[in-house]
């Protein structure tokens, strides 16, 4: 017998005394089908992209995000500009994408692009990161990355500062939307890495401080493009 | 030899004793209340959210088998190497085989509670394997060499003082006081061993059986990096960690985010769904997941206490419970603390060793009201006790029950002995607390409430008729 055989025949033994169902102790009166979305039990959302754009606004920066909704990518770009200038940056991590090339171009920095594979070293010396996204959420504030949308895995969480350029139309109300979009568009071609990120990088662990930039990025920026 | 109960009765009597780790707790946990009643206050109903996830959690438990084949099939279609480990030794032994294989030196690992209930590191670092842990209060613990305090919050116990001393010895940094800087030692110390290690070993908090996928719940960023940057990830996954569809995570996350630590959603909440695919930049060249059932099938087996096995590991009975505030989580001497701890330790490692985790406790039920799952905690610690007893009946509990049963049957002697009793409490008084003390298990800690000056039969017989 395998190891799977083992554990799947201990598995179907156990289940052949039943446990009773929590459905029928459930403290609301409605009753709900498992199909159904969460969405009338999580934190409210209203249904208009201004509503939206307003809760995640209050959502990031509670996260301590940076959120801004250009009107063009000019004013985008002469933002990355002053961040580059404040932030002092020499080199900057980023991937091929309509946007980012967009922006890329205006700034002139040195670059590592994760494309086609690269150097950890070299992206480790980058002072910022600028990817696009999958989708934001309104509900919790998230941007959802994947692999192809961010340059990989590490991009997003290597250099100190992560940027991410959205657009308006990737906005969606919740996280059972944002992941209806992404099965919608990637059908059984998942890529390999999909993460909801919600803010810098952060940790409590001593004395349940907040410390910002643990050990992914210290800033996150959050840039709307028309 | 100590038994593993004289162990917990006298740590938990040191950690009791102990003014200045049960303040450092209650400030810890004070924020985290606060914090916690905010986010859960931002959902429509939280009850309600309470209900669908139990319901959702055991069909996923109580259909165990074909959502496992589910997420096996789909992960194995992308390349994901799987491991069906029994035991806690076949699941080291495997991970140890693919570390030599590929003549890894250096390990990087995020948080997982599940490695630490198998001992992973110590068994890497007696076969020579460098492992270091990244997440923030466990790499702290690690430097202590002791296990993590807290399911959730790992380093809970230590003062930025003491964190301070252990960089400064183990690590060479200057003392600080500031948080921030602490933390930024620890980054500058990991961000190296991110880009040198070979191998990443993480846990995962959820196991998408639709879609093939884990996904791994974190702030820091550290299981990130741990899953991105070396060639070889290797999670290692409970089998009771199924959900049945990705959009179940729509609910799971902001949960276990809010029941956890008060958040409304964790920072970074990533799904792996296989090795580097073709076209992607980077991850690993391969990625293992280590299926662990480790006697979790024995807890499945009992219908009563199933629902144990809904636990995502939030933490919240912890941070709730009475015993657990004044006892420590070092003084459970188990891999799970707190009241779920003392559920399922005893079946993950047997109802003899353990039983006493589910005497300690005051029943008060706090556990139960705040699982996000609605687990039956602390009806299963009466279980527990029930299963112990019928099990191994003890002989004083037998002869105590026989002496009251035959008592209570003769109310002549039931009235003798209450009145002798009125007499002798004033003597007993006078050795209190002392060896000479018959109640001395009681009133070394405790008072022993006085006896009423009559009883409810004498003041019967005087009242006054009107």
């Amino acid at each position: 017998m395998t190891n799977r055989e083992i554990i799947l025949g201990r598995i179907r033994e156990a289940l052949k005394v039943s446990a009773p169902n929590p459905a029928i102790h459930a403290s609301t009166a409605e009753s709900f089908s498992l199909s159904a979305s969460p969405q009338k039990w999580l934190p409210p959302v209203g249904k208009t992209l201004e509503q939206q754009i307003d809760l995640f606004r209050q959502n990031a920066e509670a996260l301590k995000a940076e959120f801004r909704v250009c009107a063009n990518m000019n004013e985008a770009t002469e933002h990355v500009k002053r961040l580059a200038g404040t932030g002092d940056w020499k080199k900057i991590g980023r991937h091929r994408g309509e946007l980012t090339d967009a922006v890329a171009r205006k700034l002139g920095l040195a670059e590592v692009k994760t494309d086609g594979g690269y150097a950890v070293d070299d992206l480790e010396s980058c002072d910022a990161a600028l990817t696009e996204c999958e989708a934001l959420v309104a509900q919790t504030g998230s941007v959802l990355v994947s692999a192809p949308s961010a340059g990989g895995r590490a991009l997003s969480v290597l250099p100190p500062h992560h940027i991410v350029l959205a657009r308006p139309n990737q906005m969606e109300p919740d996280l059972t939307a944002a992941l209806q979009r992404v099965r919608e568009k990637f059908g059984d071609k998942f890529p390999s890495f999909l993460s909801f990120i919600s803010g810098p990088s952060r940790t409590g662990d001593i004395e349940r401080i907040l410390v910002l930039g643990a050990h992914g990025p210290k800033k996150l920026t959050i840039l709307v493009l028309p | 030899m100590k038994t593993h109960a004289g162990e917990f009765n006298e740590s938990a009597r040191r950690y009791t004793a102990d003014l200045p780790h049960r303040d450092l707790i209650q400030k810890a946990l004070a924020g985290y209340y606060a914090k916690r009643d905010e986010s859960k206050n931002r959902f429509q109903n939280w009850p309600g959210a309470r209900d669908l996830a139990a319901e959702i959690k055991w069909n996923a438990i109580n259909h165990l088998d074909r959502c496992l084949d589910e997420f096996v099939s789909k992960l194995e279609a992308r390349g994901t190497k799987i491991f069906w480990a029994p035991g806690a030794q076949e699941a080291r032994d495997y991970i140890i085989g693919v570390a030599r294989k590929h003549k890894v030196r250096s390990i990087i690992k995020s948080k997982s509670m599940t490695a630490e209930e198998i001992h992973l590191n110590d068994a890497l670092e007696k076969e020579g394997f460098e492992v270091v842990e990244s997440d923030l209060g466990e790499y702290i613990v690690q430097l202590r060499r002791e296990p993590p305090y807290h399911l959730v919050f790992p380093a809970m116990h230590l003062t930025r003082r003491q964190i301070s001393d252990l960089f400064h010895d183990k690590l060479g940094s200057a003392p600080t006081n500031n948080p921030e800087d602490l933390t930024m030692i620890a980054r500058r110390v990991m961000r190296r061993k991110y880009c040198e290690a070979e191998m990443g070993i993480s846990g995962a908090n959820f196991a998408i059986a639709e879609t093939g996928m884990i996904s791994i719940t974190e702030n820091e960023g550290n299981a990130r990096l741990t899953t991105s940057l070396p060639k070889i990830h290797v999670a290692i996954v409970g089998i009771e960690k199924v959900l049945p569809k990705l959009s179940d995570l729509a609910l799971f996350l902001p949960m276990l985010a809010t029941a956890g630590a008060g958040q409304s959603i964790t920072c970074y909440n990533t799904l792996y769904g296989g090795p580097r695919q073709p076209g992607e930049p980077d991850g690993p060249e391969e990625f293992h997941v280590v299926l662990l059932d480790n006697r979790r099938t024995e807890l499945l087996a009992d219908a009563e206490q199933r629902d144990a096995l809904h636990c995502i590991r939030c933490g919240a009975c912890l941070n709730v419970c009475p015993v657990f505030k004044n006892v420590g989580g070092h003084s459970y001497g188990t891999t799970y603390q707190g009241p779920i701890g003392s559920v399922i330790t005893p079946h993950l490692r047997g109802l003899q060793d353990w039983k006493h985790l589910s005497q300690a406790s005051s029943l008060c039920g706090a556990c139960t009201e705040t699982c996000p799952l609605k687990i039956n905690l602390h009806h299963h610690l009466l279980h527990n006790r029930r299963n112990a007893v019928r099990a191994l009946p003890g002989r004083l509990g037998k002869f105590l029950q026989s002496g009251f049963v035959f008592m209570m049957r003769r109310p002549k002697l039931y009235q003798l002995a209450a009145r002798a009793g009125r007499i002798a409490q004033p003597l007993q008084r006078l050795f209190q607390g002392t060896i000479l003390d018959p109640l001395r298990a009681w009133t070394k800690t405790r008072l022993f409430p006085p006896l009423a000056e009559k009883s409810f039969r004498e003041m019967w017989r005087e009242r006054k008729t009107p």
